[in-house]
């Protein structure tokens, strides 16, 4: 524990909408550390021309009609909610 | 009968079910019995509908008993990974997030599988959201490898390849983002196939990495993996990734292809890198039949395969992060009952927090620091540049030479509870197939022998979109052995 860790592992799993308990946030600092020491392996290699692989067979301008088609029924898409009333999920009061 | 019907490949149970030695209720039956038998010590599946697998059952023998059987699958139980949309039925990822969450609608390819009649048959236990490789991250239960309880059976599709191996099922869904097929099947000696990326729909399989995540076929004989393959192939507008190709008759590619002198290319890194790796001797043994047979062998390199895990773990984790953060306790997940109501966004962590297990709550976190704010060009970017070298590699390769052999893992299974308390020793041992994903080129697994009396796997890498060259190669080696006939003792 005498470095600093490489993560800001308080921000990031604020990003990640996780809460961390104490024992989760020192023991993935650590894992994450070392596992971003690997990574950094990648910077042995001059990538300056290539180009990125976003899809490893390249597919352009997918369409499709536009037209309406039957989807899910709003009770149907409701069916795994924790929460619903009146064909809407309940969530806690967010304002005042 | 019955009790013989549980090591017979789906092949074989559809000529006893046209000539109508068997029905399809008998067969289903048959396989309900096995796994109520043996599922207690293998603990491959999540959960099972007995009554309504035998209620597709009879809907299949009242089709052939019309005369109108709709193919090799009809009446012929079909496992399927707890990761892909059956409506009506349970979809857990085996999280806990999803535990009580049913899909209300089928993936495309269950809705291609339910066209060629197949009977549904139960949801196959996973590490959770397919993130590992050894089924010890499932919130459900641990799987146990057939060959030795003790050992795990491979993952993420550990259920899958394990009920295939116990006789649980004769052919089972998986789905492979870095291995996930393969590996399992090299580990419970089974046949495994990874499709070309955007071969199958991914429509309705619970995203993990988008780019990398493709859903293909197991089985006990590389003709049913072909047969399965079948069923499920082909374009989905309903997936703007899917491609529009033909579909070719995969298994016809057996007889097709039969006798063609292959040219092979033996990657240099691997077989360097694999050193004294128990699974080399099989996969040596396998490469000398291959040469006696007449087919043609060169060296190649991949100069890039060292990068493959670390470039797979940024792009894997950045993509999951994304795609995970659907859960988000608000509209069909577990949402946590105590939170801070003052803070507007804490009931998404508290419900995330509970939801997710261990290595999910790692890979998302890793995922998103590497896709965070200033440092996107130097992971993220990085990976998918890394990824385009790899790719090159295998194209360059593939001017050379049909296919590639290597091992499939660079070790038979482990005990459980080798790898939980080091992620980094679990990722490397994805080393061989992690490049197909990488490079979305398709993987075929074959038995070729044990080490340490546990399975290894033969794997045989493809061209894009030549999953016939895959199953043909694979088939040559499965009907001169006698692998596809040896079955754990349970």
């Amino acid at each position: 524990m005498s470095e600093k860790p490489h993560i800001d592992i308080d921000k990031v799993a604020d990003l990640a909408r996780i809460a961390l308990t104490d024992a989760e946030k020192e023991k993935f600092s650590s894992q994450l550390d070392s596992i971003l020491g690997y990574i950094d392996k990648l910077n042995e290699l001059d990538t300056g021309h290539v180009e990125p692989t976003a899809h490893p067979h390249s597919i352009e301008n997918v369409w499709r009609e536009d037209r309406t088609e039957a989807e899910l029924p709003t009770s149907e898409a409701l069916k795994n909610a924790p929460k619903q009333r009146q064909n809407m999920f309940v969530v806690p009061k967010v304002v005042e | 009968m019955s009790q013989d019907l549980h090591y017979k490949s789906a092949a074989a149970l559809a000529s006893l079910l046209d000539s109508k030695e068997i029905s399809s209720v008998e067969l289903t039956q048959a396989i309900i019995d096995r796994t109520q038998a043996v599922d207690d010590r293998v603990n491959a599946f999540n959960s099972f509908d007995a009554e309504d697998a035998l209620s597709q059952a009879t809907q299949s023998d009242e089709r052939r008993s019309q005369g109108g059987a709709l193919g090799p699958l009809d009446g012929i139980p079909v496992g399927i990974k707890d990761v892909l949309a059956v409506k009506g039925q349970p979809l857990t990822c085996s999280s806990k997030i999803l535990e009580n969450f049913v899909s209300p609608y089928d993936a495309t390819c269950i809705e291609n599988l339910k066209r060629s009649g197949a009977v549904l048959w139960g949801r196959l236990n996973m590490d959770e959201f397919a993130m590992g490789s050894s089924t010890e991250n499932s919130a459900t239960k641990t799987t146990s490898n057939p060959w030795n309880l003790d050992c795990v059976p491979g993952g993420s599709s550990g259920g899958s390849a394990a009920a295939v191996s116990a006789g649980e099922a004769p052919i089972a869904l998986g789905s492979d983002t870095g291995g996930s097929i393969r590996q399992p099947a090299s580990h419970c000696g089974v046949v495994g196939l990874k499709p070309t990326y955007g071969r199958v729909s991914r429509y309705g399989l619970a995203a993990f990495a988008s780019s990398l995540d493709q859903v293909g076929p197991m089985g006990r004989t590389v003709q049913d993996v072909a047969e399965l393959l079948q069923a499920i192939s082909g374009y989905d507008r309903r997936d703007s990734t899917s491609y529009k190709i033909d579909v070719p008759d995969f298994p016809g590619a057996i007889e097709r292809l039969k006798g063609k002198k292959w040219i092979f290319g033996l990657p240099k890194e691997y077989f360097a890198q694999a050193g004294s790796a128990a699974p080399l001797a099989a996969v040596e043994e396998a490469i000398a039949y291959y040469r006696s047979i007449g087919c043609e062998f060169k060296e190649i390199s991949l100069p890039h395969t060292e990068y493959a895990v670390a470039t797979y773990y940024i792009v894997a984790t950045a993509e999951a992060s994304s795609n995970l953060a659907r859960y988000d306790g608000i509209r069909y997940t577990h949402r946590a009952e105590a939170f801070d109501g003052k803070d507007s966004v804490d009931i998404y962590h508290q419900s995330r927090a509970e939801g997710f297990g261990e290595e999910v709550k790692r890979r998302v976190i890793l995922g998103t620091y590497v896709l965070s704010s200033g440092y996107y060009d130097a992971y993220y970017l990085k990976a998918q540049k890394t990824r385009t070298l790899i790719r090159q590699d295998f194209e360059n390769a593939f001017q050379e030479v049909d296919a590639i052999l290597a091992p499939t893992s660079p070790n038979p299974a482990f005990k459980k509870g080798t790898h939980t308390e080091d992620p980094l020793s679990m990722y490397l041992s994805d080393i061989y197939t992690i490049s197909a994903n990488l490079a979305g080129i398709p993987g075929l697994s074959v038995p070729c022998g044990y080490a340490d009396g546990l399975p290894v796997g033969l794997q045989i890498i493809g061209k894009p979109f030549h999953e016939e060259d895959l199953v043909a190669i694979g088939h040559t080696f499965e009907s001169a052995h006698s692998y596809c006939d040896e079955h754990p003792d349970l």
